[in-house]
């Protein structure tokens, strides 16, 4: 980790019409590694991948490839070093008035000098490993978005150029090829050991073959690093990359995510009169991680959606509920009335007393323990969880 | 007050627009002509664009040239009666479309035909980033894209303008022969009259017109992007509809300045 990066852009700001788009970006990019560059939709990444291969020139910074800055380099430098580049558009870029083997052919025959058996035995290798033999001679019209999204996969790969920058190469592919595209890039990858840059929002499947995440927001690089580093990061702007898919579903429940409902959790600690309390009742939902990985995460967020109508129903103004993780669920409120835990545990326990959640707890082995406890003002989230824990009772 | 000082603001605005778009066409078209030191490699393209921009056209061509010069005879005929000077009709319907309307109005049916089709394909190639596709092959888009139509035009524009003046004299002669002038004499009076400069000069004319039509087309298109008001399918539209407009207009001045330097 400690050589001097490939690719170095070096505070990167483009403004189009007025509209700053990227704003002092920085970004390294690692020979043989893999980079993602993940971030909102418009936040500004094939803009900032674009600078790279000369398509737009920044309005300041500068681009340091291998050692030497775009703006030193002559034509024939960077001519030099857009032969050893290749990109994939996010909208394929295709050639409507050529065949699919003449578009992935089309890079062999205008940048290099081969024979013409040899450019259709690399076009041919290419098409049959991404299963494109059938729509071969036909125009990207033709065919439907996923395979001109392969044909635009196949073109990038056909010189096999030591850096490829993949622009969305997943966007508008069905959930089993774009296992495929990633499984393929990171085994050409393997094979090949080019340098890849891939643009994507697949989280979390770009975090299992990337070496180094990159976030965008607000036109500059927040983040870089492994997606452990990433995985394992305490800093909450960073949340909704690492956690995108909890989010929805936390929207769908109408309930607090980890994050959201610790500070909310902290916020009652913090601002409680000293004749507060902070009543913590937790519900532990005791082989619901098996329930999800064995009967699908579908049967448990069903359950979650369910007792979360239930417990959103009776929670008194001010109060919060929230997942704290797959299997605990977390009530807080900040009162002076001390019977407001009693009210939580009685409501939860005639919840999971009517007999048709009963039933279905045991039809699933669906365990549920109960706990509560009145913390004191300054305490911390995960004491006070950890406190309400402790108490737990079975009670189905 | 405002309002007074924003009349010479505008009109600074237009002139500076100007003058940059047309340093940007003269750099284009320089470029395109640079192409043609590869010229080798681009020759299936060349052949291809002959054929689309030369082979396509001449069915038009031919059927424009024939009743221009049909009206022209018609035209021609009852104007030279008047003098008694029919037997003049061959040389009026010769020299006018040698020297003048065989050009003019080859290059305005192949801006119709021809141009506008490459202004809007460059134009949808810009904007589906097909041409930013070439760039990223380091293939250089001008040169692959401009260069084979410029070369098929300059080859393609004098061709169709010698079909056009031909067709065109046939044209009149046939409408000579409609209205009972011998033949003998519409034939005998081109010869006569017709010179080696009038065709020459037809020629230079068209070779010019190639060039202006051609690259003002392709620049159309190629800026698509640049274009501040529109975007899309509608900046394809508009850039389609500036080709064609300034490439007639720019042939029309052409035309008149270079008449000028041969008169």
């Amino acid at each position: 980790m400690n050589e001097t990066p490939l690719i170095q852009l070096r505070n990167i700001t483009k403004a189009f019409s007025g509209r700053t788009i990227l704003n002092n970006a920085s970004l390294d990019i690692r020979k043989n590694e893999i980079t993602a560059i993940i971030g909102k939709s418009g936040g500004g990444k094939s803009v900032l991948v674009k600078h790279i291969i000369g398509l737009i020139e920044p309005d300041s910074g500068d681009i340091i490839f291998d050692g030497q800055a775009y703006s030193t380099m002559n034509r024939r430098q960077f001519s030099a070093v857009k032969k050893r580049c290749s990109y994939m558009f996010q909208n394929n870029a295709l050639f409507d008035s050529m065949t699919v083997f003449e578009n992935i052919a089309l890079p062999l025959r205008e940048k290099f000098v081969f024979k013409r058996r040899q450019i259709e035995e690399k076009v041919q290798k290419r098409i049959e490993q991404l299963e494109l033999t059938e729509v071969a001679q036909m125009y990207p019209k033709q065919i439907s978005g996923g395979m001109q999204k392969r044909v635009a996969l196949a073109r990038a790969l056909v010189t096999e150029p030591e850096i490829i920058f993949f622009d969305e190469p997943t966007t508008g592919l069905d959930p089993i090829r774009k296992k495929t595209v990633f499984s393929m890039i990171h085994h050409y990858h393997e094979k090949l050991n080019f340098t890849a840059v891939i643009i994507t929002h697949d989280i979390p499947d770009i975090f299992y073959i990337a070496h180094t995440v990159n976030i965008l927001d607000e036109g500059r690089i927040v983040f870089s690093g492994s997606p452990i580093t990433l995985e394992q990061s305490p800093e909450p702007d960073l949340y909704p990359y690492t956690h995108g898919h909890e989010l929805l579903i936390d929207d769908l429940t109408g309930m607090h995510n980890r994050l959201s409902l610790t500070r909310r959790i902290e916020e009652f600690s913090a601002d409680a009169a000293r004749d507060e309390h902070l009543a913590v009742a937790t519900i532990r939902l005791v082989g619901m991680r098996t329930i999800m990985d064995y009967k699908g995460n579908l049967l448990g967020h069903a359950i979650i959606k369910q007792l979360a109508k239930y417990i959103l129903g009776f929670l008194p103004e001010g109060a919060c509920a929230g997942m704290f993780s797959k299997e605990i669920l977390v009530l807080a409120a900040k009162t002076k009335d001390a019977s407001v835990l009693e009210t939580f545990m009685d409501r939860l326990a005639a919840y999971f007393g009517a007999l048709s959640v009963e039933t279905f707890c045991h039809k699933h082995r669906l365990q549920v323990e109960l706990g509560g406890t009145l913390a004191t003002k300054g305490v911390n989230a995960c004491t006070a969880v950890q406190e309400a824990l402790a108490t737990s009772k079975k009670y189905v | 007050m405002r309002s007074i000082l924003a009349i010479p603001a505008l009109i600074g605005e237009a002139a500076l627009t100007t003058v940059r778009n047309v340093g940007q066409w003269g750099i284009f078209s320089i470029l395109a002509l640079f192409g043609m030191v590869h010229l080798r490699k681009l020759f299936p393209k060349v052949l291809y664009n002959i054929y689309f921009i030369g082979f396509k056209s001449l069915n038009i061509i031919v059927l424009v040239a024939f009743f221009t010069g049909m009206v022209l005879g018609l035209q021609g005929y009852y104007t030279l009666i008047k003098f008694s000077a029919e037997g003049m009709l061959g040389v009026a319907v010769a020299l006018s479309l040698v020297r003048e309307l065989g050009p003019v109005l080859t290059a305005i049916m192949l801006i119709g035909r021809a141009g506008s089709s490459i202004s809007a394909e460059i134009g949808i190639m810009r904007i589906s980033e097909q041409i930013d596709a070439l760039s990223t092959m380091d293939v250089d888009p001008v040169r692959y894209l401009v260069t084979p139509k410029v070369i098929a035009s300059l080859i393609c524009f004098p061709l169709l303008t010698a079909v056009f003046d031909c067709v065109g004299i046939l044209g009149g002669y046939f409408s000579s022969l409609l209205l009972s002038t011998r033949s003998g004499i519409f034939f005998s009076k081109i010869q006569s009259s017709l010179l080696l400069e009038d065709v020459t000069g037809g020629f230079t004319k068209s070779f010019v017109f190639a060039f202006i039509v051609i690259t003002i087309c392709c620049y159309c298109g190629y800026y698509t992007h640049q274009n501040q008001s529109s975007a899309g399918a509608e900046g394809v539209s508009n850039s389609t509809t500036s080709a064609v407009v300034q490439s007639c207009v720019y042939v029309l001045i052409a035309d008149y300045v270079i008449t000028s330097f041969l008169m």
